[in-house]
């Protein structure tokens, strides 16, 4: 049983990695709008230009 | 009598719908007019704007936008402006950022914005333009961000394009305060995101704790797993839950008593006490339930942020929608377009046809029709010739103007009643909630009974009245009480917009569930608002020659008959005269043809007119060929079909009903009529500025909601002051913005919806407050009793969120009445 205290610690680090990841999409503004990529998945991206992002 | 008889003379609403054929509209889906239907073409257009975006999309290969399965729904209607004032100095400082490489990017406010297509369009189209890197669309809110490289394309370019596809553009003036508040929503954010975080893995902990009750566990792991608990709990209480203390502390200083009061409350109370019993090695620790409740409350204080977000948004949106630009006449004679913002006293500017004056001014020269609508409310043209003073905000019908500036921007009229709209919006003091009126009274309940508790435990057995005082504090923290209002008001909200109701406050649901004062604008409102062939006396082989000359007026009067017979085809017309107040003279097939008023007809023909009394609120026509008066019409601004039934429904709710108006008294009196309503309830002449003080005097004489429903700038005054303030379907947007409901449906039905809506919001509000309150006696109950078992305690709180959230989730508040 005393792998828990090596698991637990590991969950723990995950958690923590996600919280991050969520900190980071949040900050980056993934989450400003949340009606309109829903209706642009719908679209084909052929018409697309790459990414020209600054 | 008048309005009786115009009810029978009015054709049904049934009468125009039998002239469009069964074709429709490439473009936007609608009916094709019979008379632009092309036999045998594979694509039919409604309008030359549907026409035009058609072949925009075409010659570039862009057809799959007519697979996308939602056609527009709405004629393409360009406003053909050059948008040169896009280029000017004045114009990129106010809007336009500079980003490194030479770029540059603006936001832009959008017209005519509603659905997926509008998406695909407004992203794709501006990057066909060389030099336009990106465009982006939110929405929600209708704004486009636009990057571009301003060597390679003017602005101007890039507005023409989306224009030219119905989507008019216009400057975003909030650009500011948008930054702020994107701040603020993501901190809100990532507080939700980290207080779910630790509440899922708290549970876990938690779970092996109560597996392994009543010592099943040993003890090695209890401790671990406890410290764990405290290990875990410390930042969710520190970093995400600390916002209810700042409000507690702020709420005890201003000493308004909040709900964060109680939940600070039970946080503080219960972290502390699970902490010492940590360190002890004893005792209950509450931290599973804690982490929990901070991240429900967390979700139910974000639900209701995003509601007021949407009411502060549009504020600026309003903004946005004055007309940004005006074209000037410079010292040499030659004219140029600035901004809005660049024109002065004394300067003089030229407004044609179609176009919105951008500054309070006097005519110096021209002579013409002006709508003043959005200022007075007043739906017939009114004309005005030099020395005439006119006001910002109007539109020119007929001719072009000269106009010298008077006032601009910031002075001008429209520019102060908006600004009157910004005042009274603040000044409207926020419906305090039921749920945080009753804060006070449970703070001191819960307090007592604590006290009450620990008396109790202390003369009966001394060493566990802390115990149970603490467990009572604990188990009534309010959560689900804090969260009731909110998530049955943002359940009722979404279900509203569904049905075409949209609401940006949950106050405006509350105040909406007891009846009161309702205001109704006329002209938009109870009234299509539009110039409509009402009355029309006269052999059918008229209406192609009335039509030849009305085919290029944009005189509203010409629109009336234009969409009254779309499947009659005009014939060229030759030699056309128009004169101003007066009507239309001209050659069709051979034949001398005059349409106008009474007295101009009558100066140029002979013949007795058909005998017909019109009712006053019309606007007469004559039609004359050849010298003898054929036929007599009635132009006005028909009663909505549906307008008599939904006030009857409203008012059988305890409603009182008014009308409130700009328009002249008597037509105001005879509309109000045709309604059921007094005449007492019916004002009419009412400017702006008199609507809102109408609407102020009856918020101060009466203790019940003042609703005021309005179409135009001219309302958005009276709107904001209004208790609620309503926005109809087609109404001007800068109303819209102001409002804190908006209808998409037309008519006054969506009104009867919305009011009937809320009074279940109300319902389920109350039932959720009495649900959470049972849980909390049956808890403090337990507590006093001193036989509340921490596992109950952690079940119980749980439990009585989610019938919270059930019992919104279910509720049937708004159901759809159709698209």
């Amino acid at each position: 049983m005393s792998v828990i205290y090596i698991v637990v610690p590991l969950a723990l680090l995950v958690v923590g990695a996600a919280v991050a990841a969520f900190v980071w999409a949040t900050n980056r503004g993934q989450f400003d709008d949340l009606d309109t990529p829903a209706v642009r998945m719908l679209h084909d991206d052929e018409q697309r230009r790459p990414p020209t992002g600054p | 009598m008048q309005a009786t008889e115009r009810a029978a003379l009015a054709p049904p609403a049934g009468a125009r719908a039998e002239a469009p054929s069964e074709v429709t509209c490439t473009h936007c889906g609608l009916p094709v007019p019979s008379g632009l239907v092309e036999p045998g073409a594979p694509h039919q257009f409604c309008c030359t704007g549907c026409q035009a975006a058609y072949e925009i999309l075409h010659e570039h290969g862009l057809d799959q936008y007519y697979r996308l399965g939602a056609p527009r729904g709405a004629s393409v209607s360009p406003t053909g402006r050059a948008y040169e004032e896009f280029d000017h100095e004045a114009f990129q400082k106010l809007y336009i950022r500079p980003l490194p490489g030479g770029r540059a990017q603006v936001d832009l406010y959008l017209e005519g914005v509603h659905c997926a297509s509008c998406v695909w369009l407004v992203e794709r189209v501006p990057l066909l333009l060389p030099g336009v890197a990106r465009a982006e669309l939110e929405i929600r809110r209708s704004l486009a961000r636009v990057e571009w490289d301003p060597a390679t394309v003017p602005l101007s370019r890039v507005a023409r394009m989306l224009d030219s596809l119905g989507y008019p553009p216009h400057p975003f003036r909030g650009v500011q305060r948008e930054a702020i508040r994107r701040r603020e929503d993501r901190a809100m954010l990532v507080r939700i995101g980290v207080a779910g975080a630790i509440a899922g893995n708290i549970m876990l902990a938690a779970f092996a704790l109560y597996a392994g009750w009543g010592g099943r566990m040993e003890h090695q792991w209890q401790l671990f797993f406890r410290w764990l608990s405290l290990l875990l709990v410390t930042p969710a209480l520190f970093w995400p839950g600390r916002i209810f203390f700042s409000g507690a502390w702020s709420a005890l200083r201003t000493r308004t008593l909040h709900m964060d009061v109680p939940v600070a409350l039970g946080l503080a109370v219960g972290y502390t006490q699970g902490a010492i019993n940590t360190i002890r090695d004893s005792g209950p620790i509450y931290f599973d339930g804690l982490a929990l409740l901070i991240f429900l409350l967390l979700v139910g204080r974000y639900l209701q942020q995003r509601g007021q977000r949407a009411a502060a948004d549009g504020a600026e949106l309003l903004y946005s929608l004055t007309p940004s630009s005006a074209r000037v006449i410079e010292p040499g004679g030659a004219t140029r377009m600035v901004p809005a913002e660049a024109l002065l006293p004394d300067m003089e500017f030229e407004v044609r046809p179609g176009e919105t004056l951008a500054a309070d001014g006097v005519i110096t020269a021209g002579r013409s029709q002006l709508d003043t609508a959005l200022l007075t409310g007043e739906s017939r043209p009114v004309s005005a010739g030099v020395g005439a003073g006119v006001f910002a905000g109007t539109v020119n019908l007929s001719s072009p103007i000269l106009v010298r500036v008077e006032r601009a921007g910031e002075s001008s009229r429209v520019a102060r009643l908006l600004q009157q709209v910004e005042e009274s919006g603040r000044r409207r003091a926020p419906v305090v909630q039921t749920a945080n009126r009753m804060a006070a009274w449970f703070v001191a309940v819960v307090l007592a009974l604590a006290a009450i508790t620990f008396v109790i435990w202390e003369l009966r057995d001394p060493s566990r009245a802390v115990d149970n005082a603490i467990a009572l504090l604990i188990v009534t923290c309010p959560c689900a009480l804090a969260l009731s209002t909110p998530l049955a008001v943002s359940v009722a909200i979404g279900r509203a917009a569904r049905a075409g109701i949209f609401i940006k406050g949950g106050d405006a649901l509350e105040t909406l569930a007891r009846p009161g004062r309702l205001l109704l604008d006329k002209t938009g409102t109870v009234t299509a608002g539009q110039t409509a062939l009402v009355h029309w006396e006269g052999p059918d082989w008229v209406k192609p020659l009335v039509l030849a000359l009305e085919a290029e007026s944009t005189h509203p009067i010409a629109a009336g008959f234009r969409t009254a017979w779309p499947g009659v085809a005009a014939p060229p017309a030759g030699r056309t005269v128009h004169a101003l107040g007066g009507g239309i003279s001209g050659w069709v097939q051979g034949r001398s043809v005059v349409v106008g008023a009474p007295a101009f007809v009558r100066a140029r023909a002979d013949g007795e007119s058909p005998a017909v009394t019109l009712p006053s609120d019309l606007t007469p026509v004559l039609v004359a060929v050849d010298g003898t008066i054929v036929a007599a019409a009635g132009l006005g601004d028909p009663v909505r079909p549906d307008a008599a039934r939904s006030i009857a429904a409203l008012r059988s709710r305890g409603w009182d009903v008014a009308l409130l108006s700009g328009d002249a008294p008597m037509v105001v009196a005879s509309v109000g009529r045709a309604l059921g309503l007094a005449d007492e309830a019916c004002t009419g002449g009412a400017a702006p500025e008199d609507k809102l003080r109408v609407v102020e005097a009856a918020r101060r004489d009466t203790r019940r909601a003042v609703v005021m429903v309005g179409d135009g700038v001219n309302d958005a005054g009276a709107i904001a002051a209004a208790s609620v303030g309503v926005g109809v379907h087609g109404g001007a947007e800068a109303c819209l913005a102001t409002a804190d409901v908006y209808l998409t449906r037309p008519g006054l039905a969506p009104l009867v919806e919305l009011v009937r809506g809320a009074e279940r919001t109300m319902r389920v509000i109350r039932r959720n407050l009495a649900f959470s309150l049972l849980y909390n006696i049956v808890g403090a109950g337990l507590a006093m009793a001193g036989v509340l078992d921490p596992l109950i305690a952690a079940l119980m709180m749980p439990a009585s969120s989610l019938t919270v959230v059930m019992s919104s989730w279910r509720a049937r508040t708004f159901e759809g009445g159709g698209a």
